[in-house]
């Protein structure tokens, strides 16, 4: 039956509409596996003699086990973020003769082949093996130690996916485990309840009595168990259907109406930015990106290169405008054709995407001004950074968008989502930032600082004055991609 | 109203349509007919001007749809789900056509009115997002929203599928008002009864080809009846 289940999965792959794609961000997958995998062997490898060097009385193991538990805490944390889950489209297969169970098992046991359960082992192993050979430990010992902490790893990942399972729907419900955990780390910190000490005194028990090395094994057999009654709980159409249906947001976004024949569209946008979870991280990322600047400003390696600070104040200014722009038009994808059949002149629809991006710079030009702290030609500089944004990256990035023929799952979350991403979302970027750079570089070191500043600002305002005929110039553009778009959108999956 | 000519449309070297010469005069409620493949989505596309055809023209009202937008103020249509809003209500949604039509809220509304029997309670008001909706009622919203500027040309791809007894009913009798005042409406169908109901002119499509172009009279039915059982009956 599980080889059944392999080879649904080898055909969705290699049946996908965007195989070459997938395949393509596969290979970059590996490249990154074997980049990691390389690293933590190396640092598996330096471990034992690097905590020697650092801490000569101390024995290597004891301090290993003492940080043990701010490990795993970060592991889960990361793979929180980064790790997919396995999933396994059930709805074909509920109403075929075959045990809910073997279908939940292969989904929990798919996910222990995981890249992510096997990195550790290329800490834990080099690490015991340097315990036995200098620090003089029993090879038993060791063994029973790394038994206990890949045993741990493995919890981690099944904890993992309770936890993914119970809060991807509301994430709200976190923050009181966020809170505790931050709680126990202040009193780490404050050394009043040392819980990372009594975690390595844990870890330093199955060293001792290395057959102790069979309880967290124990431990996962048992998360084993509890995601699979989780699991089996939830294989019913309802645990999908059920939550659906909260009550429509009906914001209506009025004040949009000041802005004339684009009014609607602009509307449109922003409950779209509103009410999908992809688009929503944007904006959230546009608000942690603006303190991007705080990491540049006040560090003093940077004040001799002001063309760093160009990257900083196109970067602040225009994080909205990269992030959400360059899918522009993907984020329409699922109802294109309404939007091309629809009495929408192309010209009208791309404007408002414009108006819309350009409102976001302004804001976030607006918001970037308290920086004025730093120094008065830091404000300027990110003025001229906003007005070339406005006026020769937003229309760069319009013309990128017209390469975009991929869908975009309006309510997948971003992180490690590479929907819609293609070639030409990872090229585009650069220009963005790098030919805003090199003109004042160039010109900051030949002529002046002002003269540098001034020309971003003045290519800027040209571009928001050439807006008309470079808009004409986008709308043959999109005019012309548009039956491949249709056709490119219209294609689901990976 | 509408003018194709010459029109093919080739995908991998297969045709998939390919009409000579097809004139849809103003006001005429216009069936096509056929099996699956036979090009009625195809051809509705390229009306619409959402694939390119690979010869010839379609006119609707004189305007070259591939060439020109100047067709969308008065053309609209309901294809499929694409051309829902997921993420609006479908008061917003409609709403948001009625701006793209210069039709205000209150004329929405007040449109809105003479459609209570046929959302039977279940669309206006629930605060729902279209996405949450059946299908049927999806259809119900797309097709309403299709009617929503008076526009001239009409275009519905299997308007009745998925649509419930009544309701289906209902929309027959919509489509015959529709035509009354001088609408162009063009349907495809799978369903024979229907189309030889609401429709004036019947037009069948077999792997691409025009086979039979009917004046709908009683007699229609029991001829495409036979046509499509034909085959069968060998």
């Amino acid at each position: 039956m599980f080889g059944k289940f392999i080879w649904l999965e080898w055909k969705s792959f290699f049946r996908s509409a965007s195989l070459g794609k997938s395949l393509g961000l596969k290979i970059f997958m590996i490249f990154l596996a074997l980049y990691f995998s390389a690293m933590f062997l190396f640092f598996g490898i330096a471990l034992y003699p690097m905590l020697k060097e650092f801490y000569p009385e101390a024995d290597p193991l004891q301090v290993v086990n003492r940080f043990a538990l701010i490990y795993f805490v970060l592991e889960l944390v990361f793979r929180f973020m980064l790790q997919t889950l396995p999933v396994l489209d059930i709805k074909p297969l509920m109403t075929f003769p075959i045990r809910k169970r073997k279908v939940v098992n292969f989904v929990l046991l798919k996910s222990l082949y995981s890249f992510y359960n096997i990195l550790p082992l290329f800490l834990i192993i080099p690490f015991g093996v340097f315990c036995i050979v200098k620090g003089g430990y029993g090879y038993l010992n060791m063994l029973g130690w790394m038994l206990g902490v890949y045993s741990i790893t493995l919890c981690v990942n099944f904890i993992n996916f309770i936890i993914k399972k119970r809060f991807t729907e509301n994430l709200k419900a976190l923050i009181p485990l966020v809170i505790g955990a931050g709680v126990l780390a202040l009193l780490d910190y404050l050394e009043i309840f040392q819980i990372t000490a009594y975690f390595g005194e844990l870890l330093q028990l199955i060293v001792q009595n290395p057959y102790l090395g069979f309880i967290p094994l124990i431990l996962v057999i048992f998360l084993f168990k509890w995601n699979q009654l989780n699991l089996e709980g939830k294989f019913y159409l309802d645990a999908h259907l059920k939550g659906r249906n909260k009550k429509a947001n009906t914001r209506e976004f009025g004040w949009t109406r000041k802005f004339g024949s684009i009014a609607p569209f602009l509307q449109q946008d922003l409950k779209l930015i509103w009410r999908n979870k992809r688009p929503k991280t944007t904006i959230y990322l546009s608000f942690i990106f603006l303190a991007y600047g705080l990491i540049f400003y006040p560090n003093d390696t940077y004040q001799e290169m002001p063309a760093f600070f160009v990257f900083v104040g196109i970067f602040i200014t225009g994080i909205f405008m990269i992030n959400f722009g360059q899918f522009v038009p993907s984020w329409d994808a699922s109802y294109y054709p309404m939007i091309m059949a629809q009495n929408i002149s192309m010209r009208q629809y791309l404007a408002s995407k414009m108006g819309l991006i350009t409102f976001s710079v302004v804001v976030l030009a607006i918001l970037s001004t308290p920086y004025v702290y730093f120094g008065w030609n830091i404000l300027l500089l990110n003025i001229a950074c906003a007005l070339y944004n406005m006026g020769v990256n937003i229309p760069v990035l319009l013309y990128a968008g017209s390469f975009n023929k991929k869908r975009i799952d309006l309510d997948k979350s971003p992180f490690m989502n590479y929907q819609g991403t293609g070639a030409s979302q990872w090229l585009v970027g650069l220009p963005l930032l790098l030919i805003p750079i090199f003109f004042f570089w160039i010109l900051n070191k030949f002529i002046n600082y002002e003269i540098a500043v001034g020309f971003l600002a003045g290519l800027g305002i040209m571009g928001l004055v050439l807006r008309p005929s470079l808009l004409t110039f986008l709308v043959r553009r999109y005019r012309k991609r548009k039956y491949v778009m249709i056709q490119g959108f219209k294609e689901k999956g990976e | 109203m509408i003018t194709a000519t010459n029109l093919s449309k080739v995908y991998n070297g297969t045709r998939v349509l390919n009409i000579e010469h097809l004139d849809i005069p103003p006001g005429q409620n216009f069936g096509l007919v056929g099996n699956n493949g036979a090009g009625k989505t195809t051809f509705f596309s390229l009306l619409l001007d959402l694939i390119q055809p690979t010869t010839g023209n379609i006119f609707n009202k004189d305007i070259t749809v591939s060439e020109s937008e100047e067709w969308k103020p008065f053309t609209s249509s309901f294809i499929d789900e694409s051309f829902l809003i997921g993420y609006l209500t479908p008061e917003e949604y409609f709403y948001f056509i009625g701006e793209l039509r210069n039709r205000n809220k209150a004329d929405i509304d007040s449109f809105l009115t003479q459609f209570e029997d046929l959302f039977n309670g279940e669309i206006i008001g629930r605060k729902k997002y279209l996405r949450d909706l059946s299908k049927g009622n999806q259809k119900k919203v797309g097709i309403v929203a299709a009617l929503i500027g008076d526009p001239e040309v009409v275009i519905l791809d299997e308007p009745f599928a998925n649509l419930d007894p009544t309701t289906q009913i209902r929309l027959k009798k919509l489509l015959k008002e529709l035509s009354k005042t001088g609408t162009t409406v063009l349907i495809s169908s799978h369903d024979l009864i229907h189309v030889t109901e609401v429709c004036e002119r019947i037009v069948v499509l077999d792997k691409g080809d025009i086979v039979k172009d009917i004046e709908t009279s009683e007699a229609t039915l029991n001829e495409l009846e036979d046509y499509f059982s034909r085959e069968i009956l060998e």
